[in-house]
């Protein structure tokens, strides 16, 4: 539109300056239509680099902290209601992590604030570091901290650092996108809460329609299960697992990923204490042999067209399944005794969550763990140690909760944990989890 | 090692391969640069379009689906702007494949190659889920969609040269045809020329840019925040004192928010197809302007 007028201004000018009286004959009227022409020419250079200019202008980034990387910070503070002592929190059946599987502390607190730095390093690397700061005891813990490769091609991947272990598929999900405040019980027996390892991932992803991803990590083992806190004092690896995934999508609105890992650690030296009822330590223990432990996950998403902005529904479920045997010490601190120590133990636990109307979710899960056999050899016995007398802890809980936008989620949550043999602790969660910064994308 | 990458190499070889006979595949996030891919590819290229318009291009789960189709893509073309900032990142750094990773030439940004319009001077999440470079919706004006067929023209001459003559002779043929039917849709849409409209969600502003349209009100409070009753209560008072025309909605909209406001103004409200495949008309990016002029021009007769 614009030009068209630009156009016929020029013409007109042209004429104008050539003076009607001259323009009668065919040599002036050549000379005219060349004016024009140029013009047009003039007009349309003029058009394309104000074009160019405007499109520079949009992009360009301002300021040298354009290069600074994605920050984003999370805060989760809750309230808990507990009818059970948290101090004296155990699940009864299987050997203490020793990890923060516990409840928390009753009334207000504040949960784990997470900062978050991620950027491309050059074309070849790509870095995260998800800091925790814990607001108790004043100190900052690396959650992640791992370079990954974005210039391999063929569908491999390695990523090096420390990083949440690929096994089973909860266990990789950061904590603030979880969909109940707390971990499945099978994680908080099986894995110590959440396993994060020390070490060096490769994956390759198949070149198919149907998803398929294979994966090899290697690590120290620095937690549970395959040492104390803090890892083995060994050379060499003390943790490997190796997971295949497929996943697809079936129809226009159901998309699934089923998953299986097999996580083998030679624990050196795994500590455990013996707590009374109200979590005093009564004596320690030690563990050293061989642990392997099967997963099984399952997911499966629902949501109309595959937009689940209005409603949508995931089923998870996993199973675990743990063999353990080598030699187990009784208090070592005082009389050691030592003896051979085998187990077989597994958990499960399935949950769903179904938004209903946008903002708002409700959600259930189901946890049961069965302690399965373990035998002592001489000169321990199973009275040595009341935790792993065999008990089978369920767990019933129940959520909803309220996201007024991608960055606030506000959660309600309630549970009856019989993870200890002797008493029910009734919970009630208040919780809010917020991101600040840099927008999120979180997996599958 | 060697066991466990025969082993998937065995494995992986169960599924079906991806289909190979083109000489690029291209994974587009949205069906416009899907169906702009197709114009210019012919039958050089393999589309995959990882959306449709009955999704959200801003909330898309990073499904496995996706993951296995952009690790054997060759051109990744998406809108750009922070639009599918909660997905392709992820995607990409699942691929493992490094031809579509930013920087290199199979990434390939629309609206890099487009004047952007409501680049915010004020950047804060209280004001909603803004995109710092401005809005990414630039294919509702169809010059942009022209500035993009030239560039990603380039792009594709660039990464599989053996087939640009036949890129350039279809870009030409496309842009020529493009420009054609520019012209008559500027004279169709003239009569919208400052024609209050309301909006579902800012996706329509390059179009409102085009026609000279006036955006009156949007039925979200903020953008990507869903309508809430006292917003809705204050648009129909809004509607009350300077009544809109036409109410419109993209296919990834719930139609509520719109007929509720609809019945209380007794305004038309209109379903737009937004993108490609939004409606039956709108099959390609010609029908999808054809059908989105039809459908306002009936609305606001």
């Amino acid at each position: 539109m614009e030009r068209a007028k630009l156009i016929a201004l020029a013409a007109t000018a042209a004429l104008g300056a050539a003076g009607t009286a001259a323009a009668q004959t065919q040599g002036d009227l050549s000379t005219l239509r060349e004016q024009v022409r140029q013009l047009e020419k003039r007009v349309q250079d003029a058009e394309a680099t104000a074009q160019q200019a405007a499109v520079q202008a949009s992009s360009r980034p301002t300021g040298e902290n354009a290069l600074n990387p994605a920050v984003s910070v999370i805060l989760n503070g809750v309230y808990s209601n507990l009818s059970q002592d948290p101090n004296g929190f155990r699940i009864n059946g299987f050997v203490p992590t020793m990890g923060e599987v516990g409840p928390g502390v009753r009334g207000l607190s504040l949960g784990e604030s997470e900062l978050a730095l991620a950027s491309n390093i050059d074309h070849n690397f790509r870095g995260t570091l998800i800091a925790s700061i814990s607001p108790d005891n004043n100190s900052i813990g690396v959650e992640e901290g791992y370079i990954q490769t974005l210039s391999l091609s063929n569908g491999f991947t390695i990523k090096a650092g420390r990083f949440f272990s690929g096994v089973g598929y909860q266990n990789q999900i950061h904590a603030h996108a979880w969909d109940f405040t707390d971990a499945p019980l099978a994680n908080k027996v099986f894995l110590g809460n959440q396993l994060n390892e020390d070490g060096v991932q490769l994956k390759w992803v198949a070149p198919t329609e149907t998803y398929f991803d294979v994966g090899m990590e290697v690590g120290r083992g620095r937690q549970f299960p395959a040492g104390p806190a803090g890892g083995r004092n060994k050379n060499g690896v003390g943790s490997s697992n190796l997971f295949a995934h497929v996943g697809g999508d079936l129809g226009t609105s159901i998309a699934w990923q089923t998953g299986v890992s097999y996580l083998s650690t030679s624990p050196q030296d795994r500590t455990f204490d013996n707590l009374d009822s109200n979590g005093n330590r009564v004596n320690t223990n030690s563990f050293t042999g061989n642990s392997r432990l099967w997963v099984l996950d399952g997911i499966l998403k629902w949501a109309p067209n595959q937009n689940p902005t209005y409603t949508n529904f995931k089923l998870q479920g996993e199973y675990f399944r743990r063999k353990e045997d080598g030699d187990l010490t009784f208090n070592t601190t005082v009389t050691p005794q030592t003896g051979g120590f085998a187990s077989v133990q597994s958990g499960w636990y399935l949950q769903g969550v179904y938004q209903f109307v946008p903002m708002w979710r409700v959600g259930y899960r189901y946890d049961r763990l069965n302690s399965g056999t373990t035998s002592f050899s001489s000169p321990l016995s199973a009275a040595d140690f009341p935790i792993l007398a065999a008990y089978n802890p369920t767990r019933h809980t129940v959520m909803v909760d309220w996201s007024p936008s991608e960055f606030s989620r506000i959660r309600l949550q309630a549970a009856s944990d019989k993870s200890r043999s002797d008493a029910t602790d009734h919970q009630v969660f208040l919780q809010y989890i917020v991101s600040l910064g840099a927008h999120g994308a979180h997996k599958f | 090692m060697k066991t466990i990458l025969r082993f998937a190499v065995a494995l992986g070889s169960a599924f079906a391969a991806l289909p190979a006979a083109a000489s690029l595949n291209v994974f587009a996030c949205e069906p416009e640069w899907g169906a702009l891919a197709q114009e210019l590819g012919g039958d050089k290229v393999s589309v995959y379009t990882a959306t449709t318009a009955l999704q959200d291009a801003h909330r898309i789960e990073a499904r496995p689906s996706l993951i296995a189709r952009i690790r054997s893509a060759d051109l990744l073309v998406c809108s750009g702007s922070e639009l599918e900032i909660g997905w392709i990142p992820l995607l990409l750094t699942q691929s493992g494949n490094s031809k579509v990773q930013l920087g290199n030439p199979g990434y390939f940004e629309a609206s890099q190659y487009v004047v952007r319009l409501e680049i915010p001077k004020v950047i804060d999440r209280a004001l909603g889920d803004i995109h710092p470079s401005g809005n990414p919706h630039v294919h509702t004006d169809p010059r942009n969609i022209a500035r993009v067929a030239q560039a990603l023209e380039e792009r594709m001459t660039q990464l599989d040269p053996a087939n640009a003559d036949g890129y350039r002779s279809r870009g030409k043929s496309f842009r020529e045809r493009w420009q054609a039917a520019i012209a008559r849709w500027e004279q169709q849409v003239a009569p919208l020329k400052g024609v209050p409209i309301v909006v579902y969600h800012k996706d329509f502003s390059y179009f409102i840019n085009w026609t000279g349209m006036r955006e009156a009100g949007s039925l979200e409070p903020k953008p990507g925040i869903p309508p809430t009753p006292s917003h809705l209560a204050e648009l129909i008072d809004q509607m009350k004192r300077a009544p809109a025309k036409v109410i419109v909605y993209s296919p990834y909209n719930s139609p509520q928010a719109a007929e509720f406001l609809s019945s209380r103004a007794n305004i038309p409200t209109v379903m737009m197809p937004f993108t490609v495949g939004g409606t039956d008309r709108a099959k390609d990016l010609f029908g999808l302007f054809d059908d989105t002029i039809a459908r306002l021009l009936a609305a606001v007769k």
